[in-house]
């Protein structure tokens, strides 16, 4: 095994891991010693080609498909240099008071996450698209929640010189998406912060970090790593985790830390989500133009919200209930599809939580409570109203039996969609939006960190992700998590004696 | 198929399954087969051990429940007949059948739709040059009542708010 030695060592390079190295890039430019592992690969910009099946291995833990123990959900989260970055969409919300307040962290204020959100905000060029830009899914779910008479918002986006491809979620191929892939970690390396990819952490001990460091496989999408493949040990002063709420819970468990913070891997939550599309006559913009513009934020009144969505033919058959003649005809009219994800609101539960098996993989624990089912039924008959109201023919509604409803049915929604027809294993239910496992808090008892992300009991080592997260953030996170981040980033620079 | 094929046996079962959950993959050609496999091994290479034999195990108790019922394969099975035995595990009140199935499908549908020109025979069109590949086809939006800016209190960056 091979010693390294750094001052700062950075665990992932997404929201959370960018933020930090961008922040903490004075310190290599000082001469001090800044290094971020990442374990997936370093994508050339015309790596990125959106073919679904070629890109998904490449920026997906397990392609995308990383299911839940008892396998009726599939979890998303990226593994790339620049983390879930590179793969969402660039929906840039900041989080609510109303959130923050009830997570009653002591010492965690929504006045500076939102002076701190709003700094990445301008760093990532987060604006409006103008409207000419906004495709026909777009506009027929404005149309539809106008009739409808539900209240929708654009979304403010990360994009710089968006060409409308479609494909941000299997990596902007225009390199236009604003994420630490772009923006943080390139401005970073250029001060001298290093990055390591193909780069595991495999466990913490005492101020180090052992690292695996893999081979590029023959024919894999991506650069080799920096390092020389192989065994290392990475000492330092200060070890920031940040591989979102899987990677980070499982990491710590791992290293034996649950020993000493019996919250580790508690308080998971994923905002599960369903696509449901919605069938007009004639063909609409869908597969051009940014995918997701539009959302219906009904968190706190109804615990769901509404988005815009348009994924590729192969997760659109994955996710449709059913199989046949039906459903393929349903694929055979994707020009004239219409989508909308539609997110439960789901609650930290004792139930759902982060584990380790004897390989010390993940494994994540999920049941869908009785209030997370309700939340997407009443999520469900929100949108069946929507495609209705904004012209659709027919339906697909993952709990009604049958799935497909007619306009004929657009007056019975109630009695159609109904949670008895929610049958896990059936019905495709996936999550983007993974918090929790690492907690803050007051102490040990309640928490794994405190709100400047300092893992309890141990000065040297902080969590930087949406693992932080107490309870569901309710909205998409990336902002919220690069404001923590920031907070963290502050914290070591304070630690190792440094002005911020 | 390669040495470490997972698919290779239950090769037939998994192409009758295909053909029951996406039928038009009745008309692949041996070449498209051979395609479909090759990007579902490719995805369950990326699976632990125990899930690919869980999956295998789960088609072969397909095919023994399939000569059990009906005294034939699920290559042999009239559509409608196979139709209804993989609704009954799509349906199932256990689980594991339920997941089992579930499985299996997405690998099929995998095959299937992940192939460029079963894509484009939908009228997918995607492409990295977006709105240019149509002609530039943006149109005004004359009707936008109804729909919000930002809420209150969103973050936009001063200034570049144009591509």
């Amino acid at each position: 095994m091979r010693d390294v030695h750094a001052d700062v060592v950075v665990i992932g390079s997404g929201a959370g891991g960018g933020a930090v190295a961008s922040r903490l890039a004075p310190l290599a430019r000082a001469g001090r010693r800044v290094l971020v592992l990442e374990k997936g690969a370093r994508l050339r910009d015309d790596d990125f080609d959106g073919d679904e099946i070629r890109m998904a291995p490449a920026l997906y833990a397990e392609s995308g498909g990383f299911l839940t123990a008892d396998g009726t959900m599939t979890l998303a989260f990226g593994q790339a240099y620049g983390g879930s970055t590179v793969v969402y969409t660039g929906t840039s919300l900041p989080c609510s008071e109303r959130v923050i307040r009830a997570w009653g962290v002591p010492g965690l204020e929504h006045a500076d996450l939102t002076r701190r959100m709003g700094t990445y905000a301008s760093q990532n060029n987060v604006h409006l698209l103008p409207d000419e830009e906004i495709n026909e899914n777009n506009r027929l779910f404005v149309k539809g929640c106008r009739e409808a008479g539900y209240d929708c918002h654009q979304f403010p986006v990360n994009v710089r010189g968006c060409r409308g491809s479609s494909l941000c979620n299997l990596g902007c191929p225009n390199g236009a998406k604003q994420g630490t892939h772009k923006v943080q970690l390139p401005c970073a390396e250029a001060e001298g912060v290093e990055v390591v990819t193909r780069a595991e952490a495999v466990t913490i001990e005492e101020r180090a970090v052992v690292v695996r460091v893999a081979e590029r496989p023959e024919a894999a999408l991506g650069a080799p790593s920096e390092w020389t493949p192989g065994a290392y040990r990475v000492s330092a002063e200060r070890v920031v985790v940040a591989g979102g709420s899987v990677g980070s819970s499982a990491l710590l468990l791992r290293s034996g830390l649950d020993r000493r913070l019996p919250r580790l891997g508690h308080g998971f939550t994923a905002q599960p989500a369903l696509i449901l599309v919605g069938e007009h006559a004639r063909p609409i913009t869908n597969d051009v133009g940014h995918p997701k513009s539009f959302y219906v934020d009904r968190a706190e009144e109804e615990g769901f919200v509404l988005e815009t969505c348009m994924y590729f033919p192969f997760v659109t058959a994955k996710n449709l209930t059913g199989f046949g003649e039906e459903h393929e005809a349903l694929l055979r009219a994707f020009p004239r599809l219409q989508m909308i994800l539609v997110l439960a609101m789901d609650k930290a539960v004792a139930q759902n939580r982060i584990t380790v098996d004897r390989e010390g993989d993940p494994v994540v624990h999920y049941t869908f409570t009785s209030d997370t089912v309700d939340r997407m039924v009443a999520a469900t008959r929100a949108s069946a109203r929507i495609f209705f109201a904004a012209g659709a023919e027919r339906v697909h509604a993952p709990p009604a039996r049958p799935a497909l409803l007619g306009r004929a049915d657009a007056n019975r929604i109630d009695e159609r969609i109904r949670r008895e027809h929610f049958l896990p294993g059936r019905c495709s239910v996936s999550a983007a939006h993974l918090m929790g496992g690492c907690g803050m808090g007051r102490d040990a008892n309640d928490s794994v960190t405190d709100a400047w992300g300092r893992v309890h009991g141990i000065p040297w080592l902080r969590v930087a992700d949406s693992s932080l997260f107490p309870d569901s953030l309710e909205i998409n996170p990336y902002l919220t998590i690069m404001a923590l981040a920031d907070r963290v980033a502050e914290g070591v620079l304070e630690d190792l004696g440094v002005s911020p | 198929m390669t040495s470490d094929s997972t698919l290779a046996p239950i090769r037939d079962s998994f192409r009758a399954i295909t053909r029951a959950v996406a039928p038009a993959s009745s008309g692949l050609d041996e070449a498209g087969w051979r395609r479909a496999e090759e990007i579902a091994d490719d995805a369950l290479r990326d699976r632990s051990a125990r899930v690919r034999r869980q999956l295998v195990l789960f088609v072969k108790a397909l095919e023994v429940l399939s000569r059990l019922r009906h005294g034939r394969s699920l290559g042999e099975l009239e559509p409608d007949r196979l139709h209804s035995l993989l609704s009954a595990f799509e349906r199932s009140r256990l689980l594991l059948a339920r997941r089992g199935f579930w499985g299996i499908r997405t690998l099929a549908f995998m095959g299937y739709y992940g192939q460029a020109e079963v894509r484009a025979d939908l009228g997918y069109r995607a492409d990295r040059r977006g709105w240019e590949m149509r002609g530039g086809a943006r149109t005004p939006w004359g009707d936008r009542a109804g729909a919000g800016g930002p809420e209150e209190g969103i973050l936009v960056a001063e200034g570049d708010g144009h591509a």
